[in-house]
């Protein structure tokens, strides 16, 4: 079960790892210009699984790619494990040595895996180390523990094209090991396999975290992702992060869109005689049985529109929608109980013309200050 | 003209062209390899992009490549002179065939190496990876079966191109057909000739997409090699 391994969890520092600011990146062909990414700071804490998710087109394969700088950003800098890497970079279009050597150290996997078909699994996984120079000796005795390490011990003589996707993707991760990073950048890296195997690999993924105190950066468009490994998200539309924060934070904050979206919730809003409310679960109130409670205490009747419970980031947290009889004022005591149980509760408005019933409508949600 | 009067005759022949179409295929491929190469990373949005460059090796190639290969091996005979120190025999032919193939080669190494996926060359950068490593450790390994095939027909092309310089006192089986199968109405001992060179050809061909095709099922493909050429066999130049 997720929610025991979720017990050692305790690698997150305050010390940053990945820190962008001002991050820009304008591509200009055939005298067209498009901002991939506008003004981005990321905030990335050692040890944690970070997530930024957005659409195809909000700029997270730039930002990925500007962390290691495989894309130069037109402006503001990056600095990963306190070295700034736009300073290392040199001016020209080829990276310099000290940028290389800062690559190195950060391990990255990508999408469509990017193994050498010419090359053996071991082979592959020894690629990194040949550029760092070490002996062949070295390379082998590492590569076979990084194969050990992601459960592929006996396709070490197996060439990629042998593999399922699942076992490439656990290749690359090893092969991302190699150096020894103290950061991985993943690039959708689980967005071309099935959801079992995109399971087993994100529980791998949070084995390295904390295993090896590894920080993990992932972009992705799955909001599953996020729920199953990340500690942290950030939202991205149009190259700009419009939301980020601790996933408990997210949950938290009234209206957060990716709150809303990663527990959507429908039914509709509050209407002449009837109250609807969002309630959030999150920590100690999501085991109590504060639905019941309220019925009994208050002797009404209350119907589940629709609720989302999950484990995020080793806590259960949910959201549920339900409606209470009667308008707003006359369901006043019965909310101020539930915001007393430390719930997070928001009115689904009833001055929004469509009724609330995807999570897109979410936004219209009441702000309404949390406890 | 007797079997036992044409067999050294035939013998030297192959032994000329075998000797000039390896010596040109190993210049053809050793100047063409780096020069396909360099084609891919000067290219607009490659590693060393430099687009003043990149056409300037385009155009060369083009230009060796429209020029009709009996042309280009006359434009080159004060060249040749000047290395060999003469303009007749197998080694003088080495230095028109090589520099006609070259350019041949290189555009098929620029194809071959193009094919392969931008994804690993990212992949190389992000451990660090210089441009070197790249061509060295993704690149080249990555294409070689293509590569493997490209020089097949290079060496295919060679062969035919040989007869040619045959015409021009150079040896070799092209010679041979020429002298004796058309200027002495030697009909049989030409078409031997022609068997023969098919015979190598089709040798050559089997080889190369041997080679191929188990370098790319190495790499555990299952399909088909790339480019199967089996109908393409004798060039029509080779007479």
């Amino acid at each position: 079960m997720p929610g025991e391994n979720r017990a050692a969890h305790s690698t997150v520092t305050e010390t940053p790892v990945i820190t962008t600011s001002g991050l820009t990146k304008v591509y200009r062909s055939r005298g067209r210009e498009v901002t991939a990414l506008d003004g981005v700071d990321l905030h990335v804490r050692e040890g944690e699984v970070y997530g930024v998710i957005g659409q195809s087109g909000a700029g997270k394969s730039s930002l990925i790619r500007c962390v290691n700088l495989l894309e130069r950003p037109t402006a503001g800098t990056v600095s990963v494990a306190g070295q700034d890497l736009t300073a290392l970079a040199g001016r020209g279009s080829r990276a310099s040595k000290d940028l290389r050597r800062a690559r190195s150290r950060i391990g990255m996997v990508f999408q469509h895996f990017n193994l050498l078909s010419s090359r053996t699994v071991k082979d592959n996984i020894e690629l990194p180390l040949e550029i760092l120079g070490l002996s062949g000796a070295e390379r082998s005795r590492k590569a076979l523990e990084l194969l050990d390490l992601v459960g592929l011990a006996d396709k070490a003589k197996s060439y990629p094209a042998q593999l399922s996707g699942g076992q490439k993707q656990r290749v690359g991760i090893a092969r991302a090991l190699a150096g020894d990073p103290k950061v991985l950048l993943s690039d959708e890296a689980t967005s071309a396999l099935d959801p079992e195997t995109t399971r087993s690999i994100l529980k791998l993924l949070r084995d390295l975290n904390q295993q090896l105190g590894l920080t993990v950066l992932l972009i992705t468009h799955e909001m599953d992702v996020v729920k199953s490994v990340c500690d942290s998200a950030a939202l991205m539309e149009n190259g700009r992060i419009v939301e980020s924060g601790t996933v408990t934070e997210l949950l938290a904050t009234p209206g957060s869109e990716l709150a809303a979206a990663l527990f959507p919730v429908s039914g509709a809003a509050t209407g002449d005689d009837r109250t609807v409310v969002d309630v959030t679960f999150h920590g100690e109130a999501a085991t109590q049985p504060v639905i019941s409670q309220l019925s009994r205490t208050y002797n009404i009747d209350i119907s589940i529109l629709g609720a989302a419970m999950d484990t995020v980031a080793g806590k259960q947290v949910g959201r549920m929608r339900i409606e209470l009889p009667g308008r707003f004022e006359e369901n006043v005591v019965p909310i101020g109980f539930l915001r007393e149980q430390g719930l997070q509760v928001d009115v689904a408005d009833s001055a929004g013309e469509a009724p609330a019933t995807t999570p897109e409508d979410s936004t219209l949600l009441v702000k309404e200050g949390a406890k | 003209m007797t079997w036992s009067e044409m067999q050294p005759l035939l013998e030297q022949a192959c032994w000329d062209t075998l000797y000039m179409v390896g010596w040109s295929t190993l210049i053809a491929v050793v100047a063409g390899l780096p020069l396909g190469i360099l084609l891919v990373l000067t290219d607009r949005g490659g590693l060393l992009q430099n687009t003043v460059l990149n056409k300037l090796i385009g155009q060369i190639v083009n230009i060796a490549r429209s020029m009709p290969f009996i042309i280009l091996m006359v434009a080159l005979m004060g060249f040749t002179r000047w290395i060999t120190g003469t303009t007749i025999g197998r080694e003088a032919a080495i230095v028109p065939l090589a520099i006609g193939a070259t350019p041949f080669f290189a555009r098929l190494v620029e194809t071959a190496v193009r094919e392969v996926d931008g994804g690993l060359v990212e992949a190389v950068q992000s451990m660090g990876g210089n441009t070197w490593t790249v061509v060295r450790k993704v690149l080249v390994p990555e294409s070689l079966p293509s590569l493997i095939s490209s020089t097949t027909t290079t060496i295919v092309t060679i062969i035919g191109y040989s007869a040619i310089t045959g015409a021009v006192g150079a040896g070799g089986l092209g010679d041979i057909a020429i002298r004796y199968g058309y200027q002495r109405f030697e009909t049989e001992l030409m078409w031997i000739t022609v068997g023969v060179l098919a015979v190598v050809i089709s040798i050559i061909q089997f080889a190369g997409d041997y080679a191929a095709r188990r370098l790319h099922r190495r790499g555990g493909h299952s399909g088909a090699a790339p480019r199967l050429r089996f109908l393409k066999l004798a060039p029509s130049k080779a007479s």
